[in-house]
């Protein structure tokens, strides 16, 4: 172990949620490719791992209507990276597929094409929903329960893994003079039967650079740690802070050794904004006024809604939070929204929202503009290095992703300022050393399933 | 504005050409089938032919000799690259020709496919098209598990129960372009407001549900993705007989169909335009494109030679759904000119082998075509649409 052990890091395209601020005049479009192009290409500069993608299979609604105060929309996940995939040379390029809205088949030659296509760059982040809303959108319906959803996002994966696998490393002779193309007449040859999944034949992309893609995970349950343990390469982590983020990380990476990996083999990798200015006290009145474009009087009421799962239109956002409680149950209020699941108690959490509004005397506004942060790192191009180096010397993660605020410029500055620094002090590489994403992460190939599966390893 | 005299060109792309042995042949790449530069290379070719398209080929199986099943063989080309990923790949080294992967519509989404296109046509800025294609091969929906097809659909397709499913098929097939298509049209074009007084990024009055409902599925909407830059790209189908024509006469901007000779192609054509004729549609609204196997030399014998060398290494005369033409250049160009007077708009080349009957194409039969100015001399539009001389059109859920 080095002293300064290397970090890794991507980069989050700004996406549909309030974090991003399109009202800042920089802000250009999260549709046209330039924008992309741009963005893809600051992250190569800057030597990133890797740049990220998420999805949304349904725009979002709250209160019956189409959700019009955030960023609305967005262009196709694999399109874009494959178009990225011409632009670029090294960087790493993650989407976000969710399972339960797609076939192991299609997505595995998806994946599989994008990595050719790269020449051994591509990466799926595994997600999962069961929501009858986005379902509407699809032939399929909403037809999953949502106890299932992980059953079946789990078996989707490794029937995808089990495609990935399913040609053999050298099954591609293309020899003119012999007249031999393939290596044996049945390539692809696959077989997968549960309670989810019921089909065979053969797979029709070859084997890819990486073999199978690397794999991110963003499950946080103990049933998501576990799998994330047994099968990624990499975790989308929501633990941001230096003490939650110690715990998740020897969490996860304890649960390995049961799965016959080593912690070298997975990086952990939590989602974090930031503040950058000259000084300290600059970038806290940055990372404040920020904070307040983020959060506008109506964002607020928005955003409390969620939590009570009720109409608060009538509350004015300066004022004191209202007296009536959450309505329990399932939440109406708000559709298309992960977020809103993370409310397992709404009561009590209505209840600590209110004392700590009372205790610092703020309004609406003011206190969803506390509890609705996200991890930042806020300060000079000197303190954020040095925190980003402490988190991960001292076991919070093994680097992290960055999410500008700003499309497509959000990451200039970061990639200006911050990334020489931490190249000067040698916890960041200089230039890339490999050429596949696998290389970057330092991860590793991954295992390897179905008819080609090593025994014993 | 393209003449309206002149006559499209289109090129097909699949592997290393549409002959089983064209990867035999000396300046064949099948090493290099899977990777994005092989791609590169053929559609920048393509462009500096001044092309209006090339097509991607694409399918849910291995390919095979058999309809539905594998057929064991090692001797030819296996595998492929999903044919979008491919287009968006090749997309921004390229300017001005048209992508256009092909899709299958029985196993797949078309709430996914409907963005994975109009993605294609940002990333083109303008250039993006697909072709549906229906499956009704067996194996490829066991991959799938979703549903269970007959193994002997096609050969056995007089059965009763077997018409009526590929009828079906079609039907289906008609209502996922429809949903694509409403999918398209389901963010006006200035949805995307961004309007700080307000606090509002898009108009959600300018956002419509697409409420589809049918006998196979239904589709809310609206699309994650705002509509394209073309509004509508480019919907094209091949079809070779009157359940397809009727499809695509419905729902395709292009038709490829597979004449033999002029005289075929004036009945088809005339066919083809009689099912357009009952939807209501204009006739400018549908291209219809003839198919050609294409082996193009100096000589007509060095053509014919080439084939029948690729014959034999392949063990097999190869025949094709489509007229196979082995000649010149200039033969080339007189049988393109006789079918398009016999109706047709275009002509979508099947290239024998790859890259040889491509440059052949690209700097023998464009150039006679545009000397008997039969083909224009460079682009004179920037879309896919354009080059077809279509419009872009007023989007249906847009108030007037």
């Amino acid at each position: 172990m080095s002293a300064t052990p290397h970090m890794h890091l991507g980069a989050h395209f700004p996406g549909v949620n309030n974090t991003t601020v399109w009202s800042d005049p920089r802000s250009g479009s999260h549709i046209e490719f330039d924008s992309f192009v741009k963005f893809a290409r600051t992250a190569e500069r800057a030597k990133f791992d890797f740049l990220f993608l998420a999805e949304g299979l349904r725009l979002r609604e709250q209160s019956g209507q189409i959700y019009d105060l955030d960023v609305v929309g967005r262009p196709d996940t694999f399109t874009v990276l494959a178009g990225l995939a011409a632009v670029t040379d090294r960087l790493g390029l993650a989407g976000t597929i969710n399972s339960t809205f797609n076939e192991p088949y299609e997505v595995a030659r998806q994946f599989a094409s994008l990595d050719h296509l790269s020449a051994g760059r591509a990466a799926w982040n595994v997600v999962t929903s069961w929501d009858a809303f986005t379902g509407e959108n699809f032939r399929r319906g909403g037809f999953l329960p949502q106890a299932e959803r992980y059953a079946r996002a789990r078996q989707f994966m490794l029937t995808a893994w089990e495609l990935f696998d399913s040609w053999g490393t050298d099954e591609i002779r293309a020899d003119k003079d012999s007249g031999t193309f393939l290596e044996t007449g049945r390539p692809g040859l696959f077989e997968h039967h549960d309670d989810y999944f019921d089909i065979g034949g053969c797979f029709n992309v070859p084997r890819s650079p990486q073999g199978r893609p690397v794999i991110f995970q963003a499950g946080d349950s103990d049933e998501g740690r576990d799998f994330a343990a047994e099968t990624a390469d990499a975790i989308f982590s929501r633990h941001g802070s230096l003490e939650a983020g110690q715990a998740f990380y020897r969490d996860v990476k304890g649960r390995m050794a049961r799965f016959g990996r080593t912690p070298e083999q997975l990086v952990v990798l939590p989602a974090t904004t930031f503040a950058l200015a000259d000084t300290d006290s600059e970038a806290r009145e940055l990372a404040h006024s920020v904070r307040e474009q983020q959060v506008s009087g109506q964002t607020a009421i928005k955003l409390l809604e969620q939590l009570w799962n009720r109409d608060l239109s009538a509350h004015d956002p300066d004022g004191p939070l209202p007296q009536i409680d959450p309505l329990l149950g399932e939440n109406t209020i708000a559709r298309g929204r992960a977020s809103v699941r993370m409310y397992k108690d709404p009561l009590a959490t209505a209840a600590e929202w209110r004392q700590r509004a009372e205790a610092k005397s703020l309004s609406i506004r003011q206190l969803i503009i506390e509890v609705t942060g996200r991890q930042s790192f806020v300060g000079s191009p000197e303190t954020i290095a040095l925190t980003m180096e402490k988190f991960v010397k001292e076991g919070a993660s093994d680097g992290f992703i960055l999410v500008p605020h700003i499309t497509p410029g959000g990451l200039d500055e970061f990639a200006d300022r911050v990334i020489p620094i931490l190249q000067e002090r040698g916890s960041f590489r200089a230039d890339y050393e490999g050429e596949t994403l696998r290389d970057h992460l330092g991860v590793g190939a991954s295992t390897t399933r179905g008819r080609f599966a090593r025994t014993g390893s | 504005m393209a003449e309206t005299s002149s006559l499209r060109l289109a090129v097909a792309l699949d592997g290393a050409g549409w002959h089983p042995a064209a990867w035999r042949e000396p300046d064949a790449r099948p090493g290099d089938l899977f990777t994005a530069g092989y791609w590169a290379d053929l559609v920048q070719t393509a462009e500096r032919g001044r092309l209006d398209f090339v097509t991607i080929e694409d399918g849910l199986a291995l390919q095979s000799s058999r309809m539905s099943r594998v057929d064991g063989r090692t001797d030819q080309v296996r595998g492929r690259l999903d044919a979008v990923l491919i287009a968006a790949r090749v997309a921004p080294l390229t300017r001005r020709i048209g992508l256009v992967p092909s899709v299958t519509v029985t196993h797949t989404e078309p709430f996914h496919v409907s963005k994975a296109i109009a993605t294609l046509d940002y990333v083109s800025s303008g250039r993006a098209g697909v072709r549906v294609q229906v499956s009704g091969r067996s194996h490829e929906a066991a991959h799938f598990g979703r549903r269970q097809l007959p193994d002997h659909l096609y050969r056995d397709r007089d059965r009763p129960e077997n018409t009526e499913l590929l009828h079906d098929l079609f039907e289906e097939a008609g209502d996922y372009v429809e949903v694509v298509r409403r999918l398209w049209d389901s963010w006006e074009d200035d949805a995307e407001i961004r309007d700080s007084e307000t606090g509002r990024f898009v108009d959600r009055d300018r956002l419509h549900y697409i409420d589809f409902q049918g006998r196979f599925f239904s589709v809310r909407g609206p699309s994650i993705t705002p509509r394209p830059p073309q509004g509508q790209p480019l919907v094209t189908a091949l079809a070779h007989s009157t359940v397809p024509y009727r499809f695509a006469a419905q729902h395709a901007d292009v038709v490829y169909v597979t004449p033999f000779d002029e005289e075929q192609a004036g009945t088809i054509v005339a066919e083809v335009r009689g099912e357009q004729q009952i939807t209501g549609r204009a006739p400018s609204e549908l291209k219809i494109f003839a198919e050609l196997v294409v082996f193009v030399d100096d000589t007509e014998m060095a053509a014919r030679d080439r084939k029948s060398r690729l014959d034999d290494l392949d063990g097999a005369e190869y025949h094709s759904d489509a007229h196979v033409f082995a000649g010149t250049p200039l033969q080339l160009a007189d049988l393109v000119a006789a079918w398009g007077a016999a109706g047709l708009d275009g002509v979508r080349l099947r290239p024998g082998a790859l890259p040889h009957d491509l440059d052949a194409l690209v700097s023998g039969l464009v150039p006679e075509l545009q000397g008997r100015g039969l083909s224009r001399p460079d682009y004179t539009t920037a879309t896919l649409r354009g080059h077809l001389g279509l419009t872009r059109p007023a989007n249906r859920f847009a108030a007037v």
